[in-house]
């Protein structure tokens, strides 16, 4: 089982998909309990990986499958797991889970929107195992075309145009992936024993830094390295490619952002640890002050327009571009605590942001409006609620003993040394976000309780069930970080010389 | 007692309450009383344990070296926090967080546990009623725990965590009315968002601080910043502008928590939490915290950033104390003299005097403590009235309160032989030391300015006493005003007590500690661990005691000076003291003068200061107002240049779109088509030759042979 555990993580829901397509339409329970079963089984085999047969002092890949797929361009079918993929894939099997959950209350074609979510989650856990770039730019694209439809069918009211803004948008990247990847399959060879092999690809780049040769200008690397990063940046986004974002947030239904901002934003951050930042470390090293000034820019600016938003929802998806800025921060620095900081920024994010959109879709389920200036005292009617939304907000300001202090703090402190202004810069954002936050709960929990709000009832147990996991991840890794900087840190290591490569 | 059993012990502290509050939170609504007896018990227990160690580390000094006995403990235990592999060590993977049980340590932990548990105590009969008294019972000891658990931190990530945990304690206990089931108060809410705000811009210069020095040294732990400290100084190096600048940027943390001047403005508006609440932030926890933080960090200071602390402490100690004559509300007045105390205490460190600005913390926390649940009692007592215009007379109905609260007046004041005299006196005797000694002007105004606000504190404090106590009821409340339960006199007597005896104590030497040296046991046990510490470390190294003696303030060619200000400054003190209680009797006592007409007389002045000198207007119109519209024009360019450009990009390409359809429609395809139509058009046209007539046919044969014959002939080709 252990040679095979990475694909059936992958194709579990699949085998789910196919299932549920069997199922009538009219046999709606069937379909959402055949759904939270698959996904459970993918989220059970990652926490068994993460507690059982994972050995955190490899640095490599583990569970290491391999296959020939198109043998005659050399593609394989290829999948592996380290420290840098094992939270995310736990991360992704989590958030699909709890987003089954999230989801009950969907009453639109069930059947083909469970499906489709799914397929989201084949896509998405085999872009984090793909060894093998051309395998993983399948599974990028895999992703792409369930995420259009989830936002273009079951969104809200300008949901076709969101769909197309985001679809539109990643698309542009994607494009700009593609050349940089068949250029790179050319430059090793092309036909004649070209290879997308990504581990190879990495050792390969060390030669193509060497190369004093240009091409309009610029070196090889170079090249490869702004076409891959504008493909990523603008999945994490990084600004000024950020406003699909709040567009896509607030027309997609609750579980759909969720998964947007809890896992598909981490993708763009994760191609560039796998891929566009070892591929190009020349390129990398010369251009990391623009990469921090762009992270320094979307932790400040983001900050900043979140302030100004009455929509709960586009508020929480305007601290998603903050947040994401410290990743950029973080692996611009290129030191162990900023590379870990930046990763585990990622999935603290990940929890702290999915718990976020998830209370406002249970307030928004109550209201059917996300305005904060229209809400007030809910804390009387709803107090459970308010507990687990106080540690939401508490876990996105990034209060210590909450995991996001911890990564925010390590992305501060180990780029500080680098960038000691824009780590200064930065912390503007990280009082903006607290105010910001809290305002937000004061606007919707606190104060006097409108009389159309009185019979709202305090979130019901699924809701619960859907919340817990996330608040008690982000208290435990607050409190113990050294649960996932352990599993990430020999990975993190390789990683980190592979980024400071220089030619001698 | 084993190290090992004392770690243990120590731990108990601390994470009592972490336990009460977890057990409180999950089950509080389910126990008897509302569970409120299992927090207040894990608060006695915990402060019992902290008084038996602190008993245990003044037996355990040794007579004749000053040096602690328990030295085990004075050596961190750590353990590795963010990753655990002991390998790896580079950047924050080799840090390690630890406990630090010092003399100082010792000392404060001890009164936060007690003051604490009075606190608990208090609440039981003052929060009776309360719609959500469970979970007010179980904030209150997670606040304690963080300031407990902050005391024993060795190091300044762990201090900063749990000082950042207090500050959400704060948040929520700040806003503890504005979630009542009945009348939620929104002030309450605003009140602990600007409590949790303001702090929160000290606490991120705290931060950036600590990314400064943690930059140059590569160590957070206190006893590695100080020998880190202690030899770029030994090195003939001078204080450098960055150094200066972190002291600073980590003083500001405290300036935000200990609401010093600029950030002060949140502890006023932090009254919109229950009284005990009050008593807490201004006593035993936050306050103290910013003290705590600034004498732990004193030995990192440079001397000009010494200079900025002792400014800020002086001039908020009179700033603060100013406001508090004009206010009305109770509450209102002890928060102002908070501000104003712990200005002093501030100033002390600033000016040298480590060890007067904690003893002042302690004094301070047991006569604050006692007069905050005082005022709690008579606001009870009063059914819940804070205006003192309204109150008078309370003496005979309330004599507990009364008796109590004018022990810690007394105490406040700084009149002899109460707790808060010695303290204030060791603070102003080293700022008067202090000015002696350097003999710089700069220097000299902040005794000054500390002698004035004491005269002014003894002026406002019997002011509250007379208008409350004394004279007749002014309105029906005070009139029908009873006592209040045991649950709150209890506290108030032990506090009354304490404010009474509780100063001397650390001056004389109970338990047989020390024999020796000139210095009472309390500043020795503070004051030089810290620097032998400093010197132990320096020696360590090979360097000699050039750094201990830069910090040495009083070595023993002042030793003159010192005894000189420590006389002078008593007497004055003494007198700043009576003058300001005389000036009070004669307003509000004897009626002889009329603070009406001189309030009148000042209008413009006494309204400024009336209004707190409009530091929130200020604060409003700059700093928010700023935020808001930089914030709202970013939200604008965001919508209006960046997504306007790319959907502008968008209808860029659909334009080119429908241009190209346009081309393909009347160009490419419009060729297709001519070509076709030209074909056909041809074919009709050429069809008209097919006649069919014979005739015909020969004609243009022989038309066509003509004409080859002709053009053969002529030679055109």
């Amino acid at each position: 089982m252990l040679e095979h555990v990475l694909t059936l993580i992958t194709f579990l829901p699949l085998l789910g998909m196919a299932a549920i397509l069997c199922l009538p339409k009219s046999q709606e329970n069937s379909i959402r309990w055949t759904a939270a079963i698959f996904s459970g089984l993918s989220l059970i085999l990652a926490c068994w990986l993460w507690v059982g047969p994972f050995d955190s002092s490899v640095a490599g890949m583990q569970f290491v499958e391999k296959a020939p797929w198109i043998p005659a361009i050399n593609a394989n079918y290829a999948m592996g797991m380290d420290g840098l993929s094992l939270p995310l894939i736990f991360l992704s099997a989590l958030i699909h889970f709890i987003a089954v959950f999230a989801s009950w209350g969907i009453t639109k074609s069930v059947k083909g929107y469970f499906a489709l979510l799914l397929l989201l989650e084949v896509g998405v856990n085999g872009v984090f195992l793909a060894t093998d770039f051309f395998l993983f730019y399948v599974f990028w694209e895999i992703m792409l075309l369930p995420m259009y439809f989830l936002i273009g069918i079951w969104g809200g009211p300008k949901r076709e145009y969101a769909a197309i803004k985001f679809f539109l948008y990643t698309l542009f990247g994607s494009v700009l992936m593609l050349v940089a990847m068949v250029a790179i399959w050319l430059k090793t060879g092309g036909l004649n024993g070209g290879t997308f092999d990504i581990i190879e690809l990495q050792q390969l780049a060390k030669g193509w830094a060497a190369d004093p040769s240009t091409f309009l200008g610029m070196k090889f690397t170079t090249w490869i390295f702004w076409f891959l990063f504008t493909g990523f940046a603008i999945k994490i986004p990084v600004f000024p490619f950020h406003t699909w974002l709040p567009d896509a947030h607030v027309q997609a239904p609750t579980p759909i952002s969720v998964i947007l901002a809890g896992i598909l934003l981490k993708l763009g951050a994760y191609g560039m640890l796998r891929i566009n930042f070892p591929l190009a470390p020349d390129a990398f090293q010369h251009f990391a002050w623009v990469l921090a000034t762009l992270g320094v820019v979307n932790i400040v600016y983001g900050a900043y327009v979140a302030m100004a938003q009455t929509d709960f929802k586009r508020l929480v998806a305007y601290s998603s571009v903050s947040h994401m800025g410290y990743f950029l921060l973080g692996v611009a620095a290129m030191t162990f605590t900023g590379l870990n900081g930046a990763t585990l920024q990622l999935f603290t994010h990940g929890t702290s942001s999915a718990m976020l959109f998830l209370i406002v879709g249970v307030i928004y389920d109550r209201a059917h409006h996300r305005d904060l200036n229209d809400f007030g005292g809910l804390a009387k009617r709803m107090p459970y609620f308010l507990g687990i939304a106080t540690i939401g907000i508490f876990a996105g300001l990034g209060l210590p003993t909450m995991s996001g202090f911890i990564s925010e703090a390590m992305t501060l402190m180990g780029s500080y040394g680098q960038f000691p202004v824009h780590v200064i810069l930065s912390t503007l954002g990280i009082l903006m976000t607290a105010a910001f936050l809290l305002y937000a709960l004061q606007r919707v929990f606190l104060g006097a309780l409108p009389a159309k709000y009185e019979n709202f009832k305090d979130m019901s147990g699924r809701e619960a069930f859907t919340l817990i996991p996330f608040a008690f991840l982000c208290i435990l890794i607050g409190v113990m970080p050294s649960l996932i900087l352990d599993k990430m840190a020999a990975t993190m290591q390789s990683i980190q010389e592979m980024l400071s490569y220089t030619v001698q | 007692m084993t190290p090992e059993s004392q770690i243990v012990w120590l731990l108990a502290v601390p994470l009592l309450p972490l336990v009460a509050w977890a057990l409180q939170v999950s089950f509080g609504r389910f126990l008897p009383r509302q569970g409120d007896w299992l927090p207040t018990g894990a608060m006695g227990l915990s402060a019992v344990i902290a008084v038996w160690m602190f008993i245990g580390v003044l037996s355990g000094h040794d007579a004749g070296t000053g040096t602690l006995v328990s030295a085990e403990l004075a050596n961190p235990h750590t353990w590795k926090f963010f990753f655990s592999d002991p390998a790896l060590t580079e950047g924050l993977a080799g840090f390690q967080a630890g406990i630090l049980y010092d003399p100082l340590a010792a000392a404060l932990l001890a009164m936060v546990a007690v003051v604490s548990f009075l606190v608990h105590l208090f609440s039981v009969g003052y929060m009776q009623g309360d719609s959500r008294y469970n979970i007010f019972f179980a904030n209150l000891p997670l606040f304690t725990f963080a300031m407990l658990a902050m005391l024993l931190s060795d190091n300044l990530l762990f201090f900063f965590i749990f000082w950042e945990v207090m500050g959400l304690c704060s948040y929520l206990l700040i806003g503890h009315l504005s979630q009542d089931k009945e009348k939620p108060r929104t002030e309450a809410a605003w009140a602990s968002f600007k409590a949790f705000m303001t702090t929160r811009i000290g606490d991120v210069c705290l931060f950036i601080g600590m990314m400064m020095v943690y930059d140059k040294f590569g160590t957070l732990s206190f006893h590695g910043l100080y020998a880190a400290v202690a030899d770029y100084t030994a090195n003939g190096t001078h204080w450098e502008g960055w150094l200066t600048a972190a002291g600073i940027m980590m003083f500001l943390g405290a300036v935000g928590k200990s609401a010093q001047f600029p950030l002060h403005v949140w502890l006023p508006d932090a009254m919109e939490g229950p009284t005990p609440v009050s008593a807490m932030i201004h006593a035993a926890t936050m306050v103290a915290a910013g003290v705590y933080l600034t004498g732990r960090l004193f030995l990192l200071f440079s001397p000009e950033a010494q200079l900025v602390v002792a400014c800020i402490g002086a001039f908020t100690a009179i700033f603060a104390a100013t406001i508090g004559i004009t206010q009305f509300d109770i509450k209102k007045v002890l928060a102002y003299s908070t501000i104003s105390q712990l200005g002093y205490m501030i100033c002390a460190i600033g000016v040298g005097g480590v060890a007067a600005g904690l003893f002042h913390v302690i004094t301070h926390a047991i006569f604050k403590a006692c007069l905050f649940l005082g005022s709690g009692s008579v606001i009870y007592g009063c059914h819940h009235e804070q205006d003192m215009r309204k109150m008078g007379g309370l003496r005979k109905k309330m004599p507990i309160t009364y008796l109590t609260m004018l022990a810690s007046t007394l105490a406040i004041s700084g009149v002899p032989f109460f707790a808060g005299f010695y303290s204030k006196d060791a603070i102003l005797a080293k700022a008067l030391e202090k000015s002696m000694v350097t003999g710089d002007w700069y220097w000299a105004a902040p005794f000054w300015l500390l002698l004035a606000a004491a005269a002014i504190t003894a002026f406002y404090m019997f002011r509250l006493i007379f208008m409350t106590f004394h004279g007749k009821p002014r309105d029906h409340g005070s009139e029908h005003a009873h006592e209040s339960p045991w649950t709150m006199t209890v506290p108030l007597i032990v506090l009354g007590t304490l404010a009474i005896f509780g100063g001397k104590f650390w001056l004389t030497d109970p338990m047989h500690a020390i024999s020796g040296g000139d210095e009472p046991w309390f500043f020795q046990i503070v004051d030089d661990p810290t620097h032998a510490e400093f010197a132990t470390i320096d020696l360590h190294d090979g360097h000699t005691e050039a750094a201990h003696d830069s910090h040495e303030l009083a070595g023993h060619d002042d030793h003159d000076i010192a005894h000189t200000a420590h006389v002078r400054a008593m007497f004055m003190s003494i007198a700043a003291a009576g003058s300001g209680i005389l000036l009070a009797c004669l307003f509000y006592l004897w009626g002889i003068l009329s603070a009406a007409s001189i309030a009148n007389r000042l209008g413009g002045f006494y309204r400024l200061v009336l209004d707190k000198y409009r530091f929130d207007e200020l604060y409003n119109a700059t700093v928010i107002r700023g935020t808001t519209v930089l914030s709202g024009f970013l939200c604008w360019v965001d919508e209006n240049v960046i997504d306007a450009f790319v959907l502008n990009l968008a209808k860029l390409h659909r334009g080119g779109a429908s241009l190209s359809g346009v081309f393909d429609k009347y160009v490419v395809d419009g060729m297709v088509t001519w070509v076709g139509e030209t074909t056909v058009a041809a074919g009709q046209t050429l069809r008209r030759l097919q006649t069919g007539r014979i005739q015909q046919y020969v004609y243009f044969t022989l038309a066509g042979a003509l004409a080859l014959a002709a053009v053969s002939l002529l030679g055109i080709f």
